[in-house]
């Protein structure tokens, strides 16, 4: 059937038959579950995250010992470093498929509205969920860079190897230094901003708020649960920058 | 009272177009927003002036004809329609600023009025629903218990003003889609072409150049009906199960 053919049949009120090309997969909504789903990967491991950061309160050996076990996991069924790398890949997928669609319905809204009204704020959530984002996302690149990929000591006290291949007393060194402090404590402003509203989405995405008080939990979980994610990633940097940790 | 109005003035669909600004003065309080455009539109003939266009018909809250963004609120500062927005809502003195709805899938025919055409063919995208006509059925020979059939009359609520596509940062129109998807969805005559009648509203919709949902809220708070935003939970519900079935 030609393109124009195609097009005709989809506004034909006589029929409701789905004309080729118009799926449920090529529409915004679907780009929307992308979105939804590939975020709560991001919220799921968010929280493991979290948990490893609090095993810095048990101490250095503690800490050092989750990191090991970590690689270690599910061996000799895994090679060393295994499920890290099952994680990593599960990770480097839903970030493809998170910036996408967030890319992409981010360009499909502003060339839906080109004539800006000249007396409307736009929605502060808005530009915090994108622009918000954006900052998380180059933060992320900071702190892979930071932590795993190249392993940075910021630190210009605690320098060398014996600091940047032990886990505990890099991530101590690091936050001794105010600056480091104030860039985690700046995204996780922007983190909690984001899964406040991100994770109210996803629940309203997927279909599950479809009565009024479903809404009301849906938006409740958001918030609980940012908080949640938000206060454990600050607790171990704020102790080490407030001395309770070293 | 005595006011200030910045109104925007466009010749035609390809005039650039821009705010004038306009006095008047005497205006009652208990005049409609629209009763003033009217005063302002006779001092305009009055001078040999082109009037200012904007859209309306029933002028009771009802039709959904009439649609303003007034100083950067889809229908005012009230939830109702412009056509029921009054004037004591305002100050006396007070600058307002009219604009058209914005989105490109309104494209403005001339001053503040918009083509709205884009949800009538959603609309149509929908297509029937299987209900025998000629012998007129029992009234109790389908069944919708009461909180179906409440539902799908406050969906059915909606008027199809627009000012959920206005207000959205998106310029979407997932809230009109929810409304009409969640009308149809929650009685036994909408069931046999649910499926297909989702997938083709919102290939439509996608088609006519509205933005994506961000679940930001503004279309309900605009919604003159109050349609709230769990209609387009079911909208997104409803897709999702039209692409289990391989839609």
């Amino acid at each position: 059937m030609p393109a124009l053919g195609a097009r005709y049949l989809s506004v034909m009120p006589s029929t409701t038959l789905s004309p080729r090309g118009t799926t449920a997969r090529s529409t915004t909504i679907a780009l929307k579950l992308l979105m939804a789903v590939t975020g709560l990967v991001f919220v799921g491991y968010l929280l493991l995250h979290m948990y490893g950061n609090l095993k810095a309160l048990t101490g250095e050996e503690g800490f050092n010992e989750y990191a090991e076990h970590l690689r270690s996991f599910g061996e000799p069924m895994l090679p060393h470093g295994g499920l890290l790398w099952i994680v990593r890949v599960v990770l480097i997928l839903s970030l493809i498929g998170h910036a996408y669609a967030s890319f992409k319905l981010w360009s499909r809204a502003d060339s839906a509205r080109r004539t800006k009204y000249a007396a409307v704020k736009s929605a502060a959530t808005a530009k915090w969920m994108r622009w918000g984002g954006v900052f998380i996302l180059l933060f992320l690149v900071w702190h892979l860079l930071q932590f795993t990929i190249v392993k940075i000591s910021v630190n210009p006290d605690k320098q060398g190897a014996n600091v940047t291949s032990n886990p505990y007393e890099l991530v101590v060194a690091s936050f001794q230094v105010w600056w480091m402090v104030l860039i985690y404590v700046a995204a996780m402003i922007a983190l909690f901003m984001h899964l406040k509203h991100g994770v109210y989405s996803a629940q309203q995405t997927l279909g599950w708020t479809s009565s009024p008080k479903a809404h009301v939990r849906a938006m409740t979980i958001g918030v609980a649960l940012a908080a949640l994610i938000v206060v454990g990633f600050l607790i171990p940097p704020l102790s080490i920058a407030f001395g309770l940790i070293d | 009272m005595d006011l200030t109005l910045k109104i925007w003035r466009q010749t035609g669909p390809n005039d650039q177009g821009g705010l004038v600004t306009y006095q008047v003065s005497d205006i009652s309080p208990d005049m409609s927003f629209l009763e003033m455009l009217d005063v302002l539109n006779e001092q305009l003939n009055a001078k040999g002036d082109e009037p200012i266009a904007f859209d309306s018909d029933c002028r009771e809250g009802i039709c959904g004809m009439c649609g303003l963004m007034i100083s950067g609120h889809a229908h005012g500062p009230e939830r109702t329609t412009t056509c029921q927005l009054h004037m004591r809502s305002f100050k006396d003195g007070e600058t307002i600023t009219v604009e058209p709805w914005r989105a490109e899938a309104f494209p403005v025919v001339r001053d503040l009025v918009v083509d709205r055409g884009a949800l009538d063919r959603m609309i149509q995208a929908g297509g029937f629903i299987s209900a025998n006509t000629g012998a007129a059925p029992d009234a109790h020979a389908t069944p919708v218990p009461k909180p179906n059939a409440d539902r799908a009359f406050m969906a059915a609520e909606c008027i199809g003003c627009g000012a959920c596509v206005a207000a959205c940062p998106n310029a979407s129109g997932m809230l009109f889609l929810g409304a009409k998807i969640t009308h149809l969805g929650e009685l036994p005559q909408g069931q046999p072409e649910r499926d297909a009648r989702v997938v083709a509203m919102v290939n439509q919709h996608d088609h006519e150049g509205f933005g994506g949902c961000t679940n930001i809220g503004a279309c309900s708070s605009a919604c003159p009906k109050g349609i709230p935003q769990d209609v387009i939970s079911q909208l997104n519900m409803d897709l999702r199960t039209a692409l289990k079935h391989g839609r």
